[in-house]
């Protein structure tokens, strides 16, 4: 059978709606399961859009050996009947699917469980609440289940975790999200100026302020068909490092805090303040909210600021080596790290990991290396890659990605040191390419975030799709922790860090 | 009476110094040492509030658990004064009094109906239920060591009997009674008691519940746990016929030891992996099985 896609190899990039071949749904099946059976080939969007009174379905693959993206579609008219799940021979489509259904009331045939995704009650049936959701039962004398959230005791976001265990064994853990939903694709596909835009996209996540911002921005770009000067794309990815170097080192703190080892704890926290303090210093925000825009920047890296990060990442970069060394060597936390949690390479495979969570079972995935975007297109990356797929992968694998990142970002500064010309300024009235859809991916610290966006026939967002990688990795979760006690299950959660607010949406 | 008094007092102040220990240990200032104190007294002024799930098991619980754990201290005697209530096998009874304590706090968890108060009473029960054997084979030791079977004649007797190995066995004591002392107050490395997460928890899970009277109950129930063992491990290594002075003074510094060494245990380690705990909690019994097996074998020869 022929393939019959679009093949693109920028990021981001921006074609006309009509370019994207249109097909009836039996080929849009076979097509997505013979080319996605190949290993390095995993969906970034696939989602419906509601053209005139039919639903076109468009499904974008990121494929990461041969560097590129293919792009195709079908067409539904809208309320028609069930078609077959391709759930069921592509797992990792399972939630794709689920959001589809949500959004639009459309059965896939044989899809095991079209669970709510972004809400936490079946948003179809009206008596439906979050209060009688029916969570997965297993019946037996001996199991009993444990409730946790969607209030938690620490700070973190809502999200409610049903175990059913045995004894201390967990057998199964369905987790139940969307207490946050939010409407973010509707309102930034409101017809809202671009400013507003750029601040919504700032804390769609909270910690992911500066990948968000810079997917949006570089989409906008896109679409607008412009490209950012070099400087701006250099400056963009020393925020976007700086803040994987920050949540990275946050993250160490926390796993030592979760099995009581205060000292790992309390040196990374100091750690992580001076970097969110560096990046205040640049942009008057500890997240970097309001660093990346489109079309420009109102923080421009100067001199002052250069030094000041060379200063403080050399500081801190010698320190939390020598922390890191002291936490991964020490026998009693070791212990609670190796072999616990342990995601299988076929696992996260099959579900379609991303980010952190692939790259700890061997899974050469990451963005930067496979479809490199703004300055990492001129540079060379080499993705940092673990097998094992425990806690212990996912801590080492912050580690050795906060020591690459500080080393990269001392060869950004003194690139952008040696560029003189003046940045211009962020561009909030760009005007948008009509008829196009355009999607960007970056490679935020958790993994990849997908922008996608389709513009009408005067150049207006007509919608607007975010995906960020805990979309895939929460699944990965739910597995780690299947086998485990369950008191080892905060110390999984928590290497994983996984964004509730992000899969609200 | 000094004794009572002295066990108190030292109550007082061993949560503050195990804390301004960490603190310090990480660098911090930290808060005074009769911070705890102060929050109890807090506690004190307010009400307590109760679950409608809950009933009178879950409201006698915590003056159960502190009653049982000052009738444990009258137990002990200090230097050569006896203690308040003395009789053969008295520490028999003082393993199970606190052990009755422990009970109601367990079914009183249980009687929430939380599913974390559940795991947490079930852990408890099985990790006590491991120590105590410890603690009873240590007290078996002493005696057959003595020959004598309360706590008051054993610890006036200990160093007189004049045998050089007397040091040696003292410091195995001093040791077990650490590693007891920080199981039975669920401290690490079996417990987290600063950790949120209710997953993890063993004790802090079961007193979710509790909150102003009751809950400050608790916690002077705990800290006076810590000071009767420290009493217990101030008695096996000072001998009881020294100057009362010096003796009051010695008991306030081996009670700062205590929460120091505490408290530098929980700086510079992570928690156990909980499926690792009965086997950490063995250990300790096994310590002190060696311990009774040695002394077994030199008073067989010293009869001979």
């Amino acid at each position: 059978m022929s393939i019959q896609c679009k093949e693109i190899s920028a990021n981001p990039f921006t074609i006309s709606l009509g370019s994207i071949p249109l097909m009836d749904y039996n080929s849009f099946y076979s097509q997505t399961v013979q080319m996605m059976k190949d290993e390095p080939v995993h969906c970034v969007a696939y989602y419906g859009v509601e053209v005139n009174d039919d639903l076109q379905l468009i499904c974008c693959l990121a494929d990461d050996n041969n560097h590129n993206f293919r792009i195709y579609s079908t067409m539904l008219p809208v309320g028609s009947n069930p078609v077959p799940s391709i759930s069921m021979e592509i797992p990792q489509l399972q939630v794709y699917e689920r959001e589809i259904h949500e959004n639009f009331g459309l059965f896939f045939d044989g899809h095991p469980w079209l669970k709510p995704v972004r809400y936490p009650h079946d948003r179809a049936d009206r008596d439906s609440a979050m209060d009688n959701y029916p969570f997965y039962v297993i019946e037996g004398e001996e199991l009993h289940e444990v409730g946790v959230g969607p209030v938690h005791a620490g700070v973190i976001e809502p999200g409610h975790f049903r175990f059913i265990c045995n004894g201390e064994k967990v057998l199964h853990l369905e987790i139940q999200l969307g207490y946050q939903h939010r409407g973010v694709e509707r309102i930034l596909s409101a017809g809202l100026n671009g400013m507003k835009r750029s601040v919504i996209c700032d804390n769609i996540v909270g910690d992911t302020s500066v990948g968000y911002a810079l997917a949006h921005a570089q989409l906008i770009e896109s679409l607008a068909g412009i490209q950012s000067e070099a400087a701006i794309q250099i400056e963009r990815c020393i925020g976007l490092e700086l803040e994987r170097i920050a949540v990275h080192i946050g993250d160490t703190a926390a796993l030592c805090g979760d099995v009581a080892y205060q000292l790992g704890q309390v040196v990374c926290e100091a750690l992580r303040t001076e970097i969110i303090n560096t990046t205040q210093f640049w942009c008057g925000n500890r997240f970097g909210k309001g660093l990346v825009r489109p079309g420009g920047t109102n923080y421009t890296l100067d001199e002052k600021v250069a030094v000041k990060i060379l200063r403080v990442l050399e500081d801190v970069g010698k320190r939390f080596a020598a922390i890191s060394d002291r936490i991964y060597t020490l026998p009693s936390v070791v212990a609670r790290f190796e072999d616990i949690g342990t995601v299988t390479r076929r696992q996260a495979l099959s579900i379609g990991a991303v980010g952190m969570a692939a790259r700890t079972c061997g899974i050469r995935r990451d963005v930067r290396w496979s479809h490199p975007f703004q300055t990492y297109r001129e540079r060379s990356f080499e993705p940092e890659l673990i097998e094992t797929g425990d806690v212990l992968a996912r801590g080492l694998l912050r580690a050795r990605e906060v020591s690459d990142s500080i080393a990269f970002i001392t060869g950004l500064v003194n690139d952008r040191r040696g560029i003189r010309d003046r940045v211009s300024g962020p561009d909030y009235n760009l005007s948008l390419m009509p008829g196009s859809f355009a999607l960007s991916l970056v490679e935020g610290w958790r993994g990849e975030i997908c922008h996608s966006a389709v513009t009408d026939r005067d150049g207006n967002l007509i919608h607007y799709k975010i995906k960020d990688p805990s979309f895939h990795n929460w699944m990965a979760l739910a597995l780690a922790v299947r086998e485990q006690e369950i008191s080892d299950f905060p110390v999984c959660n928590k290497s994983f860090n996984l964004s509730y607010c992000g899969n609200d949406l | 009476m000094a004794g009572l008094v002295l066990v108190f007092i030292s109550a007082i102040f061993f949560p503050g110094l195990i804390l301004r220990t960490k603190s310090i240990t990480s660098g911090r200032k930290g808060p005074g040492v009769l911070q705890p104190l102060r929050d109890a007294v807090v506690l004190f002024r307010k009400g307590s509030v109760f679950s409608t799930t809950t009933g009178v098991i879950f409201q006698i619980a915590p003056v159960i658990s502190l009653a049982s754990v000052i009738c444990a201290i009258l137990l002990v005697p200090f230097g050569h004064q006896p203690a308040l209530i003395h009789f053969r096998g008295d520490f028999v009874f003082f393993a199970y009094l606190l052990a009755i304590g422990r009970f109601f706090l367990i079914i009183g968890a249980l009687d929430t109906g939380s599913s974390f108060e559940g795991m947490g009473a079930s852990r408890e029960a099985f990790f006590s239920m491991l120590i105590e054997p410890a603690f009873l084979i240590l007290m078996a030791t002493f005696s057959m060591f003595t020959g004598l079977v309360s706590f008051t004649d054993i610890f006036s007797h200990f160093f007189i009997t004049g045998d050089h190995y007397v040091l040696i066995f003292s410091i195995i004591g001093f040791y077990l009674f650490i590693q007891t002392a920080l199981i039975e107050n669920s401290r690490l490395p079996v417990d987290d008691p600063k950790t949120h997460l209710e997953l993890t928890m063993i004790h802090e899970v079961m007193i979710l519940d509790y909150s102003g009277f009751d809950k400050a109950l608790i916690h002077i129930a705990t800290w006076l746990k810590f000071a009767v063992y420290g009493s217990l491990m101030y008695n096996v290594i000072v001998p009881a016929e020294w100057n009362i002075y010096l003796q009051i003074i010695l008991f306030l510094t081996v009670q700062s030891l205590f929460a120091i060494i505490v408290g530098l245990l929980e700086s510079f380690r992570a928690r156990n992996k909980m499926n690792k705990n009965p086997k950490f909690i063995l250990t300790v019994s096994a310590i002190a099985i060696l311990a009774f097996t040695v002394i077994l074998i030199l008073n067989l020869n010293l009869n001979l």
